[in-house]
C-alpha cells in the first residue's frame, strides 16, 4: 500500500510540475473563457444612444416609450418613410420605426423596424420587450383594464403546472436545461476517460521502451506498479477538474462584476438600476430567465456527487484497460491503435446510448446503457440530470454504482494479469487472444 | 560454506519452450558466480525466478537458508536486468531516491546511502542532471549504485559491462570484488567469457532450460583440458617421433603437443632431455572458457530454440 502511493506520488508530481499541465489547467479554459466572455460582452453590448426614429402614424404610443436611463432613445417625429430611410443613410438615427396610419393594435399587422447596421440580439430584445410593452399596456387599456388590474395579473402567471406522476412540477425550460446538463456532463465523462485513459496507456508505455519496468518490478509488484500510476494519474486528473471547477465560479464571479447586465440576468435579481433594467427585460423575453429558473430546478449537489463518482468510477474502469494495452505493445505506438479498438468501441457506444438517455431517459436502452458498468458513466450522467427518482430511479441508481464498482474490480484483475506479463515482454506486440490466455494463466 | 541461494528442480515452461527445465545448483555466501549461457537459453527466466519477478511452475528456491519469500526479500536482493533503463526525465537524485524508497528504505535512509555510493563513484555532480543528458557509461554507473544502494546479500548483474569504457569497467570491477569481500553474493550474467574468468569463482552453463555445466572455474578448465603442453626449445630436432605424445603444431622453436594416454608430462620432458636439448619453457595449455563454451553449445540448436514448439 505504501508503495502504491510512492508511485502515486511519483506519477502525480512529475505530471503536475510539468509546464503544460499549468498551461492546460488554467491556460485553456482561460482561453476558452475569454473567447466565450467576448461574444458575450459583444451580443450584450449596446452601442451608446442607440436612437431610433419613430414615425408613430396611427399614435399607438401616445408619443410615450420607456425612454428613461437606457442607451436607447425613441424620438417621436412625424417625416414619411422615404425621408426616414434617408436619415438612416446620413445616419442620424440608428434605426427607425414605422407605424402605417392604417394600424389597428387589435390587428394582426407588423411593424416596420429597420436599422443602419445589424444589432446584437441584446439590443434586440430590449427594443422588442420595450415596444411589446407599450403595446400590451395599450390592447389592455382598449379592453377597460386599469393599470393596477393589470400588474396584479401578471402577478398570477402560470396557472397551469405539468405535474408528474410523483409530484413534481416539470415545465419546458427544466426538461430543455436538464437536457443540456446532462449532454455536458456525460460528454465530459466521455473525454474524461479518454484523456486520462490515454494519459496512463502512455505512462505504461514509457516505462516499458525506457526498460525501466523490469528495475521497478524486482522492488514492487507489478500490481503496485499499475495501480500506482492508475491512482497517480486519477488525483491529477481530479485536481484539474477542481481547478477548473474553482475556475468556473471564479470566472463567473467576474463576469458578474465587469458586466452587470449579464450578472443582473444570471442570478435573476438586480444588482444595481442598469441591472435592473436588464432583468426587467429579460422577464419579458424570458429566454434567460426561465434558463436560470430552470437551472434553479436541477439538483446541483446531486450532479456533482454522481458526476465524481462516476468520473472515478469510469476512469478506475477503463484506466487499467488501457494501462494493459499499454503493456502490451512495444515501440511502435501504432500498435496500440489496433489493441485500442475494443476498448474504445464501449466508450462510443456508452456516447451513442447517452444521446438518446437526454432525451428519454426512461427507456429501456438507457437502462441499460446506465447499469452496464462499462457505459455507466456516460449514459447515467443523462438520466441523473433529468433529478431522481424522474430520471432514474434510486435503484437503479444504487444498482449502477455497485455493479460499476464491481465492474472496475472485475476489469483491473484482468488487466493486472495482462499487465503483468505484457510488461516484460519485449520485442513482440500482444495479441488479443494472447493476452486473454494470460488472464486465464495462474502465475 | 554457508549457502546464499540454492534453487532445488527449478521448472517454468512457457507455451512454445521449457525456458528452465529442471534446473538446481547452490551459491556459496561471498563468491562471485557466473551464469552462463548463449542467447535463449533461459538465463532471464531464471534470474526473474530468483527475483521473484516471476514465480516458478515447480521447483523450490531457498536464500539464505529460508524458503524465498519474493514480499519481504526484495531488500536481500539487488537485481540489475539486462534490459534496463531509467525515466529520462526525473532528475538522477530524486530518480535514486524514488528507486531506493521503492526497495523499501526510508527516506534519510535512502538519501544517506546515496551520497555516500555518490561520492565514492564521483557523482556527486550529477544530482540535478536528468538522465536523458547523461552518456550510456554514465547511466550504466547509475543502473549500478541504484542496484546496490540497499546494500542487499544477493546482487544479480545481468551484463553489467554493456556500453562501460575500460576505465569505468575496471571501476566497477573492483566494487564488485569489494562487496564479495564485505560478505555479499554476487551473481553474474553474461556471455562475455573472458570477463568470467577474470571474475568469478564459480559458474553454471546453461543451453536449452537445462544446466551443463556447473564448478569452480579451474575445476571447469581441468575437467575440459586435453592434455596439451606447449614447449619452447632452444634448438629443434631432426625427428621428434615418441610413444608418449605427439606433435600438434609447430612454430619456430615452439612446439604444441599432445601427450597419449597413459603417459605424464615428465615423459615429455625426458624425450627432449634425452636428446640434450635445452628446453626453455613448458607449460600446459588449459582451454579458455570461451572454447568451451563454444565446444558444449555448437552443434545443439540453441539458436533455433526460439521458434520451435515443445509439447511439455
Amino acid at each position: 500500500m505504501n508503495k502504491i502511493l510512492l508511485i502515486a506520488k511519483r506519477e502525480f508530481l512529475s505530471r503536475v510540475q510539468k509546464k503544460t499541465f499549468l498551461l492546460t489547467t488554467i491556460g485553456l479554459p482561460l482561453i476558452i473563457f475569454v473567447f466565450y466572455g467576448m461574444i458575450i460582452y459583444f451580443s450584450v453590448k449596446t452601442t451608446d444612444n442607440y436612437k431610433i426614429a419613430v414615425a408613430d402614424n396611427a399614435n399607438i404610443f401616445n408619443g410615450k416609450l420607456f425612454n428613461k436611463g437606457s442607451e436607447i432613445v425613441f424620438e417621436f417625429v412625424h417625416t414619411p418613410l422615404t425621408e426616414l430611410q434617408k436619415d438612416l443613410a446620413t445616419n442620424k438615427y440608428d434605426a427607425y420605426l414605422f407605424v402605417p396610419a392604417t394600424y389597428v393594435i387589435e390587428g394582426k399587422d407588423s411593424l416596420q423596424f429597420r436599422s443602419s447596421k445589424a444589432m446584437g440580439i441584446m439590443t434586440r430584445d430590449k427594443i422588442q420587450s420595450r415596444i411589446n410593452k407599450a403595446l400590451e399596456e395599450k390592447r389592455l387599456m382598449g379592453l377597460n383594464i386599469s393599470k393596477s388590474q393589470l400588474d396584479s395579473l401578471q402577478e398570477e402567471k402560470e396557472t397551469i403546472n405539468f405535474t408528474s406522476a410523483n409530484g413534481k412540477t416539470e415545465n419546458e425550460t427544466k426538461v430543455g436545461v436538464s437536457y443540456a446538463v446532462g449532454m455536458i456532463s456525460g460528454f465530459m465523462i466521455y473525454i474524461i476517460l479518454f484523456i486520462y485513459g490515454t494519459m496512463v496507456m502512455r505512462g505504461v508505455m514509457e516505462e516499458k521502451v525506457n526498460r525501466i519496468a523490469e528495475v521497478i518490478i524486482s522492488s514492487v509488484k507489478p500490481f503496485q506498479l499499475m495501480m500506482g500510476k492508475i491512482t497517480g494519474i486519477g488525483t491529477v486528473g481530479l485536481v484539474q477538474f477542481i481547478i477548473w471547477m474553482v475556475l468556473v465560479f471564479g470566472i463567473q464571479f467576474g463576469i458578474a462584476m465587469l458586466f452587470p447586465d449579464l450578472a443582473g440576468q444570471m442570478q435573476g435579481q438586480p444588482i444595481q438600476p442598469a441591472g435592473m433594467q436588464a432583468a426587467e427585460a429579460m422577464k419579458n423575453s424570458g429566454a434567460l430567465t426561465g434558463l436560470m429558473e430552470g437551472l434553479n430546478t436541477i439538483n446541483f449537489p446531486l450532479i456533482i456527487g454522481c458526476f465524481i463518482f462516476y468520473f472515478i468510477g469510469g476512469y478506475l474502469l477503463y484506466s487499467s484497460l488501457f494501462a494493459a494495452v499499454g503493456s502490451a505493445v512495444n515501440e511502435d505506438p501504432q500498435d496500440a491503435q489496433s489493441l485500442l479498438l475494443p476498448i474504445t468501441m464501449p466508450i462510443i457506444f456508452g456516447m451513442v446510448i447517452m444521446m438518446k438517455a437526454v432525451n428519454d431517459p426512461n427507456s429501456s436502452l438507457a437502462i441499460f446503457g446506465s447499469l452496464f458498468p462499462l457505459t455507466s458513466p456516460i449514459v447515467m450522467m443523462a438520466r441523473v440530470a433529468h433529478g431522481v427518482p424522474e430520471g432514474v430511479t434510486y435503484i437503479q441508481l444504487a444498482l449502477s454504482m455497485v455493479f460499476l464498482i464491481l465492474g472496475f474490480l472485475g476489469t483491473t484483475w484482468v488487466a493486472a494479469k495482462i499487465y503483468r506479463i505484457g510488461i516484460l515482454m519485449y520485442r513482440k506486440k500482444a495479441t488479443w487472444k494472447e493476452m486473454l490466455k494470460w488472464t486465464f494463466r495462474n502465475n | 560454506m554457508e549457502k546464499i541461494l540454492e534453487l532445488q528442480h527449478l521448472k517454468k515452461y512457457y507455451a512454445t519452450q521449457k525456458a528452465v527445465d529442471d534446473i538446481s545448483f547452490s551459491i556459496e555466501k561471498g563468491s562471485i558466480f557466473g551464469l552462463l549461457g548463449p542467447n535463449g537459453a533461459g538465463k532471464t527466466t531464471l534470474l526473474r525466478m530468483i527475483t521473484g519477478i516471476f514465480y516458478p511452475d515447480s521447483g523450490v528456491i531457498n536464500l539464505d537458508g529460508k524458503v524465498f519469500d519474493p514480499l519481504n526479500d526484495i531488500l536481500k536482493i539487488g537485481y540489475m536486468p539486462e534490459e534496463r533503463g531509467l525515466y529520462k526525465k526525473m532528475k538522477i537524485g530524486e530518480q535514486a531516491l524514488y528507486l531506493a524508497q521503492l526497495k523499501g528504505l526510508s527516506k534519510s535512509d535512502a538519501m544517506e546511502k546515496i551520497k555516500f555510493w555518490f561520492k565514492r563513484l564521483e557523482m556527486e555532480s550529477w544530482w540535478n542532471k536528468k538522465v536523458e543528458d547523461l552518456s550510456k557509461g554514465m547511466s550504466q554507473k547509475l543502473q549500478f549504485v541504484i542496484t546496490v544502494l540497499h546494500e542487499p546479500k544477493l546482487i544479480i548483474l545481468d551484463e553489467p559491462f554493456s556500453g562501460l569504457d575500460p576505465v569505468n569497467a575496471n571501476l566497477i570491477k573492483d566494487e564488485i570484488h569489494g562487496l564479495a569481500q564485505r560478505g555479499c553474493t554476487v551473481i553474474f550474467s553474461t556471455h562475455r567469457m573472458e570477463q568470467v574468468e577474470e571474475i568469478c569463482d564459480h559458474i553454471v552453463l546453461i543451453n536449452l532450460g537445462q544446466k551443463i555445466l556447473d564448478g569452480t572455474v579451474d575445476n571447469v578448465k581441468q575437467q575440459f583440458k586435453e592434455n596439451k603442453f606447449r614447449i619452447q626449445l632452444a634448438e629443434i630436432p631432426q625427428n621428434i617421433v615418441s610413444n608418449s605424445f605427439e606433435l600438434v603444431a609447430q612454430k619456430e622453436k615452439q612446439l604444441t603437443v599432445k601427450i597419449n594416454q597413459g603417459s605424464r608430462s615428465n615423459d615429455v620432458l625426458e624425450f627432449f632431455l634425452q636428446q640434450n636439448i635445452n628446453i626453455e619453457s613448458f607449460n600446459e595449455i588449459l582451454p579458455s572458457l570461451n572454447e568451451i563454451f563454444i565446444h558444449l553449445v555448437e552443434g545443439t540448436n540453441s539458436t533455433t530454440r526460439a521458434f520451435q514448439t515443445i509439447n511439455a
